[in-house]
């Protein structure tokens, strides 16, 4: 290892390529860990913006009008709003006016971290997205059908479960992977509130070595190949999903 | 529709073109055509470039720059960067001269032209509340110290002395998430620190360690534009000879620095 590492240190001198994220050990620890971050705070953020997703529009089907109020005023509240804002808005608003815990070096901080927010906060946005993608779903599903479950003593969750989400699933597909890819690109702004994710690390990297072209490179290819490990799973997953006849 | 949008392309192109050829004349030319010099300076670095209640950017450093405009007799405007982007917006040709509290080191000089003598020092410290008590760099392995994205000394900090650096993008966020408790101190360069511990709304606050990496800052002008850095040499010599800096320190309420005091010995 330490021969490639050593490779790209003479690149540097030879040519000014620097990619000191590859030679230099510190950086390298660093990059690492951003990119961790990274895929850590996106598989966080996909999974419950999927959930919010999925229950929220089981809440809008729901025959209680304040329930229905309750979701529309979520939806209407986190899609209006530029995901940045919303990120400074939990972290540096609503995460001071939370009770304060003990911490370990004797003073007293918020109960929240950046990161516990970043997720918190990015999980909201896109199951904002995520809800209106999947009434679309449900809607595409032939009332014949519900009517038919309901024939057949279906309750009402058990038809969304059993019946409206699995055919509803299968629509949506398509429109989720454009959300939950975007999902992905918008962690970046994570970096606002500190959360030491891919591009804060590119950030500091590039400020201490002034490397920035070197950085955009890296930054660019990287999240070209994050997202589309993203995409390849879920087309596979798409076609593992498809069933003969429906959609 | 289309004939507009080629002219415009066509228009673009050649005022790009006219501006990369008055980037190979000399920039003084460019700056008294145009009747304004550009300055790129701080707009969140209290008392050395920020914003008045009206919006207006002041400090110690834009009057510096002024002083620059009165000599070549055009009008000021001044641009605020931040440290991850100052150099880029001078290379870039979107200010002619940078007066923004920048550390003057080898591997900055180049990228951009860095003008002899140092117009300015300054060192690292952190800002801290009182009742922690930090007596030594070392207190701070393991704690979560606020800083500020693009910041030299962020690397050192947590490579010598373990601090887990949380760096935001401008001193206004960091002095709230230091505020708010999300890290036992801030990391910053103790002219600025100094500055705060006055404000009464810090007095819960100190600066409780030695200074470290007492560097010069360095003002800066495009790559290769060497009339200009010569006659910001000229004034550079010209401020610490008439003990400006000294004059400028006391107006915006800084103790003078040893290293002012000293260059105005050295040129007096």
């Amino acid at each position: 290892m330490d021969f490639i590492f050593e490779w790209f240190r003479t690149l540097y001198s030879e040519t000014g390529v620097n990619l000191p994220f590859i030679y230099d050990e510190y950086d390298r620890k660093r990059m690492a860990e951003g990119l961790l971050t990274t895929i850590w705070l996106s598989l966080i953020c996909l999974f419950f913006s999927v959930i919010i997703g999925v229950i929220g529009a089981w809440l809008q089907g729901s025959s209680l009008k304040w329930t229905r109020r309750i979701v529309n005023g979520y939806i209407q509240l986190f899609r209006n709003t530029p995901p940045l804002v919303q990120l400074y808005f939990f972290y540096f608003a609503i995460g001071t006016l939370l009770p304060r815990v003990e911490n370990d070096w004797g003073g007293t901080s918020p109960m929240l971290g950046s990161f516990a927010w970043a997720a918190i906060s990015l999980s909201f946005f896109a199951g904002a997205f995520n809800v209106e993608i999947f009434r679309s779903g449900i809607e595409a599903v032939p009332k014949s059908t519900v009517e038919a479950a309901e024939a057949l003593g279906f309750s009402r969750l058990q038809i969304y479960r059993d019946i409206t989400l699995p055919l509803a699933f299968r629509v949506v597909i398509p429109a989720m992977n454009n959300n939950l890819v975007n999902l992905v690109k918008t962690t970046t702004l994570a970096y606002a509130i500190a959360v030491p994710e891919m591009l804060y690390e590119a950030n500091q990297i590039w400020s201490d070595n002034v490397n920035v072209t070197e950085m955009m490179i890296f930054l660019l290819l990287a999240y070209f190949v994050l997202v589309g490990v993203l995409v390849a799973g879920m087309n596979k997953w798409e076609r593992a999903m498809k069933i003969p006849g429906f959609g | 529709m289309k004939f507009k949008i080629l002219k415009t392309i066509a228009v673009t192109a050649l005022i790009s073109s006219v501006s990369v050829t008055a980037g190979i004349a000399d920039i003084l030319d460019t700056i008294k055509e145009r009747g304004t010099l550009i300055v790129g300076v701080k707009a969140d670095y209290k008392p050395y470039g920020f914003l008045d209640s009206s919006g207006t950017v002041i400090g110690l450093e834009p009057d510096l720059a002024q002083d620059v405009a009165d000599k070549l007799g055009v009008a000021i405007e001044y641009v605020p960067v931040v440290s991850s982007n100052r150099m880029q917006f001078l290379e870039q040709g979107k200010i002619d001269l940078m007066i923004a509290t920048m550390t003057d080191k080898p591997d900055r000089r180049k990228v951009v032209q860095i003008v002899d003598p140092n117009y300015y020092s300054s060192g690292t410290n952190v800002l801290a509340l009182k009742s922690l008590g930090l007596k030594d760099w070392n207190d701070l392995n393991g704690k979560p110290v606020c800083g500020i994205q693009g910041a030299f000394y962020n690397k050192a900090t947590s490579q010598n002395y373990g601090a887990e650096i949380v760096a935001f993008k401008g001193t206004a966020e960091a002095y709230s998430a230091l505020k708010a408790g999300n890290c036992a101190a801030f990391v910053y360069d103790d002219s600025a620190i100094v500055a705060k511990t006055n404000d009464p709304a810090w007095s819960d606050y100190e600066m409780p360690l030695a200074t470290i990496d007492d560097a010069p800052w360095g003002l800066a002008v495009g790559l290769g534009e060497d009339n200009f850095a010569a006659l910001m040499s000229e004034m550079i010599t010209g401020w610490h000879k008439s003990g400006r800096i000294l004059e400028l320190e006391k107006k915006w309420g800084v103790t003078n620095t040893p290293f002012a005091k000293e260059m105005h010995d050295k040129y007096k």
